[in-house]
C-alpha cells in the first residue's frame, strides 16, 4: 500500500497540549482510539448515525468520526477521560452514574459530552432543551427516561 | 422463604450500579476498547448472493498479496455451529451453499485495513445461483428449492399443542372472534458493534478471546467444536459490553471467524464488525404472522383460545425451535383460560437468521392477543381492565402445559395502571385524536430447564475471604449492562452483613469463574442470585463458626450486622468484620473460598409433551401499562405522550436498576410499535444503518411512570423475579388500543409508520363510502351480488 504523507497537527486535548503525527483524513475518532488510547470515545455506527463519538471541540460538541484530525490543528479538543478532574466526577458523570443514566455504558460518553456542551452554553435548560440537544445520541437501554433525570439533576447543581 | 432477617439493609435499597463510574468516566474496556498493539486486522468477505452454490473460491491472489497474513473460507472448518445442540446446521465460513445475503464466504487477516480489503477484493467466487425465498409463504411453496435437505418444505418446525377442549370452549362463548395480525421483522439494535479480539499462542496451542457477548460459556463450546480444540486450551473473557438484548445470546460466526483466522495467522487478529455487519449478524425478532380466534362469555370471561404462528426464520436454525415454542407456550400463564389450541411453523427463508430478542417469541403473539382481546371488550360493552379481572389466574397454580405459576402480582399492577392513568375518567374521552390505551404481560424468570443438560446446577457462584478482609465474588455471569454484578455483590452483602463495597465481582472469565449459562431469559437474577445466597450463607457459617468462640456464644445465638459480630440481642461492641475474618482464616487453614449453588427442581421444568420444557420456568414477572396517544390523521404520526407500567417483580433487589430495566422494555416495544423494521430487497438489507433503521430518539421518546409490584416469589431470592423483558410486550398492543380509542381505528400490522395509519384511514374511508353507498341503493347491491 501506498502511505499518505503525513504532518504533524497541533492541539489541545484534555487541557494539555499534543503533537501527532497524522495522514490526511485520517478521523479524529481513529486518533483517538488508536494513535493516542483514549478509547472512552466510542464508535457505534458507520458515521454520523448515533452520536457515541461525540467530543468536544473548542467546548461544543462534535462527531469524532466526521470530524478529520487536520481540522482540529490549533483547536482544542475534550474527550470524556478529561471531564473528571484530579479524579473527581464531574457533575453530569456523577449524575449519570447515581441516577443510573447509563446501563450499558456504550452511549454514555457520547451523552455526558453532548449534555456537558449544552450545560456550558445553558447551564439551566428546559426539559426540551435537554432533549433537543441529545436527538443526535442514541441510546438503547435506558429509554432516556433517567439520561434527562441525569442532566437536570447536574444542572441543579443535585444530588 | 429466603427472606433474610435483615432483608432491607442492602438489597432493596436503590443501588448505582458498582461498574458505573468506569462507564461514566470512559475507563470501561469494551471489545474494541482492550489493547491491540500488534493485532492483525480481520475483515470478513459476505455472499452478495441470496442462496447459490458455491463452485469455487479462489483465494490465491489475497494469499500473495504482501501484508495479508491469513485467508480461511470453509474448508478450513467443517464443523457446524449452533446454540441448540438438535439444530446445529451453520457453519461459521459457508460450505457449497450459500443461504443469505451477507454470509461470510472467507475471511482475511492483514496487516492494516488497507491490505485487509485489497486482499477481499482479490478473491474470486463461482457461484451457480439458486431460487431464492424472501417470504415465509415462497419458501413454503410446494415447488420451493428446499434451504436444508432434511427439512421438508423448509419447516424447521412445526408445532402442534392442544390443551383443554378448544371445540366446547368456543362452543360455550357468547362472542367469538378471529382476526390476523402482522408484526415485521425487528433488530436489537444494541449500542455496541460487534467484535471480537482473539490471541493465538501457537507454541502452546493455547487460545483466548476476548467477545462481544451474553453467553461466553456457549462461545467457549462452539469454539472447542469448530476449531478442534480441547476447552481447556481456550479461554473466554467477557469484557465490558454495550448491550445485547438477546443478539448475543448464542456463539455468532465473526466470533467463530477470528479465532479461525488467529489460529491460522498464528498471533493476535482483531475483527470488528460495522454497523451494517452488525445488523447482518442479526439473530432479531423474525417476521411473525399470528392467525388469532378469541371465544369469550357476556361477563368477559375468556372460554378458548386458537393460535396459527407463522415466523419467517431467516436462512438458519439459531434458536428458532425455541422461538417458535415460546409463541405457543407463553400463550399460557398470563390468564386463565380454559382452552389453548396452538399451531406455529417456523420457516426458512433467504435472509439474515433470526434468533432471540427481549421477550423472546412472546412479544408478538402478545400483541395479537391484547388487540383482538380489546376490540371484543370494545364490542361486549366491557371495560379492558374488567375482561382482564375476569380471567386472572390464582396462585400457586400450574397451567395446563405444565408451567407452575407461583406468585401472581398482575391484579396489583391493573389496579395501579388504571388509577395512575386516570383511566376511569379519561378513557374514551380524550376526544378526537387522542386515546388511552391498556394491556398486559408476562415472561419467565429463567429458563428452568437448561440447553445443555450436563447434570450441573444451574448457576454457581465461589466467594473468596483472605488476608485484606474483602470479598471477592466470583461468577460467569454476563453483566451487559442490565446490572448483573451489582443484584449479585448486593446479595451477597446483605446475607453477610457487610457493606457493599466490600465485595468485588469477578465476572465472566473461564479461566477464574465458575461456569454459567449465560444473560438470556432473565435467569441471571434468579439463578445466580439463589447460587450467590447459597454461597454467601456457606461463608457466613465459617465466619459464625469462627466469632464463636470469642464472643463466647453458640452459632445460633450470632449474627453480623454492619459488619459487626455479636450475641443476638447484645448490643455491646461485638467483633467487628475484620478481626472475624483473620480469626476464620487462621481456623480453615487460610483463604477461603465458600461455594454455592443453584438448580431449578424438575418440577418447574414444565409439562412433558414435546416442546414441553420452553417457557418453564420458577416465577413469571407481570406487568400491566397504559398508553396514552395522540394521532394526526392529516399526516398519519403518531406521538406517545405518556406511558403508566406497573411490574410485578417479586422483590427489587435493586429498585433503581428494576426501573431502569422496566423504562427500556416499555421504551423497546414502543420502538417495534411505531417505527423499527428491517428490509430487505432481494435479500439485500435496505437498514443497515440508525438512519435507516430507526429507534426512536430521545425527542419522540415518552415520560414512563412506574410501579413496582413485589408479589415475594417462594422462590426467588429474597423473593425477586424477573424485571427486564415482561413489560415490553405490553407496549404494543396498548399503543394499537389507545389509537382504536383516538380515533376508532383498529390496526392489525406492526410497525404503525405514518403510511401504514395513512393507507388504514383511506382503507376505512372506502369501506365507509361503499357502505353508505350501498345503503343509498339497495337495488344496486342486490345485483352486484348477483
Amino acid at each position: 500500500m501506498t502511505q499518505a504523507a503525513k504532518q504533524v497537527r497541533s492541539f489541545r486535548l484534555n487541557g494539555r497540549a499534543h503533537d501527532v503525527l497524522v495522514a490526511d483524513n485520517v478521523l479524529l475518532l481513529d486518533t483517538l482510539r488508536e494513535a493516542l488510547g483514549l478509547t472512552g470515545t466510542k464508535r457505534g455506527c458507520d458515521g454520523g448515525e448515533c452520536g457515541a463519538c461525540t467530543v468536544l471541540i473548542d467546548g461544543t460538541p462534535r462527531l469524532a468520526c466526521l470530524t478529520r484530525t487536520q481540522e482540529c490543528d490549533g483547536h482544542s479538543v475534550e474527550t470524556i477521560e478529561g471531564l473528571a478532574e484530579n479524579g473527581r466526577m464531574s457533575r453530569l458523570q456523577r449524575a449519570f452514574h447515581e441516577r443510573l443514566g447509563t446501563q450499558c455504558g456504550y452511549c454514555t460518553p457520547g451523552m455526558v459530552m453532548t449534555a456537558e456542551g449544552l450545560l456550558r452554553r445553558n447551564p439551566d435548560p428546559t426539559e426540551a432543551e435537554i432533549r433537543a440537544a441529545l436527538a443526535g445520541n442514541i441510546c438503547r437501554c435506558t429509554g432516556y427516561v433517567k439520561i434527562i433525570e441525569a442532566v437536570e439533576d447536574a444542572a441543579r447543581g443535585a444530588p | 422463604m429466603t427472606v433474610m432477617r435483615n432483608a432491607r439493609e442492602v438489597v432493596g435499597q436503590p443501588t448505582p450500579l458498582i461498574d458505573g463510574i468506569e462507564k461514566v468516566t470512559g475507563q470501561a474496556k469494551y471489545t474494541a476498547d482492550l489493547p491491540s498493539s500488534g493485532a492483525l486486522v480481520g475483515r470478513i468477505l459476505r455472499s452478495p448472493f441470496s442462496h447459490a452454490r458455491i463452485l469455487a473460491i479462489d483465494t490465491s491472489a489475497a494469499r500473495a498479496l504482501p501484508g495479508v497474513r491469513a485467508v480461511v473460507t470453509g474448508d478450513d472448518c467443517a464443523f457446524t455451529y449452533g446454540v441448540l445442540p438438535i439444530a446445529m446446521n451453520e457453519y461459521p465460513l459457508a460450505r457449497e451453499v450459500v443461504r443469505y445475503r451477507g454470509e461470510p464466504l472467507a475471511a482475511v487477516a492483514a496487516v492494516d485495513e488497507a491490505t485487509a480489503a485489497e486482499a477481499m477484493r482479490l478473491i474470486r467466487l463461482e457461484v451457480e445461483e439458486l431460487p431464492a425465498y424472501y417470504t415465509a409463504e415462497a419458501a413454503r411453496a410446494p415447488d420451493a428449492v428446499l434451504l436444508h435437505a432434511n427439512k421438508p418444505g423448509n419447516i424447521e418446525r412445526a408445532v402442534h399443542h392442544r390443551f383443554g377442549d378448544v371445540e366446547a370452549g368456543f362452543a360455550a362463548a357468547d362472542l367469538v372472534r378471529e382476526q390476523v395480525y402482522h408484526c415485521a421483522e425487528i433488530a436489537h439494535g444494541q449500542m455496541e458493534l460487534n467484535g471480537a479480539l482473539v490471541e493465538y499462542d501457537t507454541a502452546r496451542d493455547q487460545l483466548t478471546i476476548w467477545s462481544t457477548t451474553q453467553v461466553p460459556y456457549y462461545v467457549h463450546l462452539m469454539l472447542s467444536r469448530c476449531l478442534a480444540m480441547d476447552m481447556s486450551r481456550i479461554r473466554v473473557v467477557k469484557p465490558f459490553v454495550g448491550g445485547g438484548f438477546g443478539a448475543r445470546v448464542e456463539t455468532l460466526n465473526f466470533e467463530i471467524i477470528t479465532a479461525l483466522l488467529a489460529r491460522a495467522a498464528g498471533g493476535k487478529v482483531r475483527l470488528l464488525l460495522s454497523r451494517e455487519e452488525t445488523f447482518l449478524t442479526h439473530r432479531g425478532r423474525p417476521d411473525t404472522e399470528v392467525r388469532l380466534k378469541l371465544g369469550m362469555t357476556r361477563a368477559g370471561r375468556l372460554t378458548a383460545c386458537a393460535c396459527e404462528v407463522v415466523q419467517r426464520g431467516g436462512a438458519y436454525a439459531g434458536y428458532g425451535i425455541v422461538t417458535i415454542l415460546y409463541a405457543g407456550s407463553l400463550l399460557h400463564g398470563l390468564y386463565d383460560i380454559p382452552a389453548i389450541a396452538y399451531d406455529g411453523w417456523r420457516v426458512y427463508a433467504n435472509l439474515p437468521p433470526c434468533g432471540a430478542m427481549r421477550g423472546h417469541g412472546s412479544v408478538d403473539v402478545r400483541f395479537a392477543f391484547e388487540a383482538l382481546l380489546d376490540s371484543m371488550a370494545e364490542e361486549a360493552g366491557l371495560d379492558p381492565f374488567t375482561v382482564r379481572r375476569q380471567n386472572l389466574l390464582s396462585a400457586p397454580t400450574e397451567t395446563q402445559n405444565g408451567l407452575r405459576v407461583e406468585s401472581y402480582g398482575l391484579g396489583e399492577c391493573l389496579d395501579w395502571a388504571e388509577r395512575a392513568s386516570g383511566w376511569a375518567t379519561r378513557h374514551g374521552r380524550l376526544g378526537p385524536g387522542r386515546g388511552l390505551g391498556m394491556a398486559c404481560s408476562h415472561y419467565v424468570s429463567g429458563a428452568a430447564k437448561p440447553i445443555h443438560w450436563t447434570g450441573e446446577p444451574h448457576a454457581v457462584v465461589h466467594l473468596r475471604l483472605d488476608f485484606d478482609g474483602g470479598i471477592t465474588l466470583l461468577t460467569g455471569a454476563a453483566d451487559i449492562g442490565q446490572g448483573s454484578s451489582t443484584v449479585m455483590a448486593q446479595a451477597a452483602a446483605e446475607v453477610l452483613g457487610i457493606r457493599l463495597d466490600r465485595v468485588r465481582v469477578v465476572a465472566a472469565d473461564s479461566m477464574l469463574t465458575p461456569k454459567d449459562n449465560g444473560s438470556y431469559s432473565s435467569r441471571v437474577t434468579f439463578m445466580v442470585g439463589n447460587a450467590t445466597i447459597d454461597a454467601a450463607r456457606a461463608l457466613r457459617a465459617q465466619l459464625l463458626a469462627a466469632a464463636a468462640e470469642p464472643l463466647g456464644a453458640p452459632i445460633e445465638a450470632i449474627e453480623c450486622e454492619h459488619e459487626t459480630f455479636r450475641r443476638i440481642g447484645d448490643d455491646g461492641p461485638g467483633l467487628p468484620f475484620a478481626e472475624v475474618a483473620r480469626a476464620a482464616l487462621a481456623r480453615e487453614g487460610g483463604a477461603i473460598t465458600a461455594k454455592g449453588s443453584f438448580t431449578c427442581p424438575v418440577e418447574f421444568q414444565g409439562g412433558k409433551h414435546k416442546g414441553g420444557a420452553v417457557g418453564s420456568t420458577m416465577g413469571f414477572s407481570y406487568a400491566a401499562q397504559v398508553v396514552e396517544a395522540a394521532v394526526d390523521i392529516d399526516t398519519g404520526m403518531v406521538t406517545v405522550e405518556q406511558v403508566w407500567v406497573a411490574q410485578d417483580c417479586g422483590f427489587a433487589i435493586n429498585p433503581l436498576a428494576v426501573e431502569g430495566q422496566i423504562q427500556g422494555a416499555v421504551w423497546m416495544g414502543m420502538g417495534q410499535a411505531i417505527g423499527e423494521e428491517t428490509r430487505y430487497e432481494r435479500g439485500l438489507a435496505l437498514h443497515g444503518s440508525l438512519l435507516d433503521y430507526r429507534v426512536p430518539t430521545i425527542v419522540e421518546s415518552p415520560p414512563i411512570a412506574l410501579h413496582i409490584v413485589e408479589s415475594i416469589d417462594p422462590n426467588g431470592p429474597f423473593g425477586a423475579k424477573e424485571a427486564s423483558e415482561g413489560a415490553l410486550a405490553g407496549f404494543l398492543p396498548a399503543l394499537v388500543n389507545a389509537i382504536a380509542d383516538a380515533i376508532g381505528l383498529r390496526l392489525d400490522t406492526l410497525p404503525v409508520t405514518p403510511d401504514r395509519l395513512l393507507e388504514a384511514l383511506a382503507v376505512r374511508r372506502r369501506e365507509q363510502r361503499l357502505a353508505r353507498e350501498l345503503a343509498r341503493e339497495p337495488a344496486h347491491e342486490q345485483q352486484g351480488a348477483a
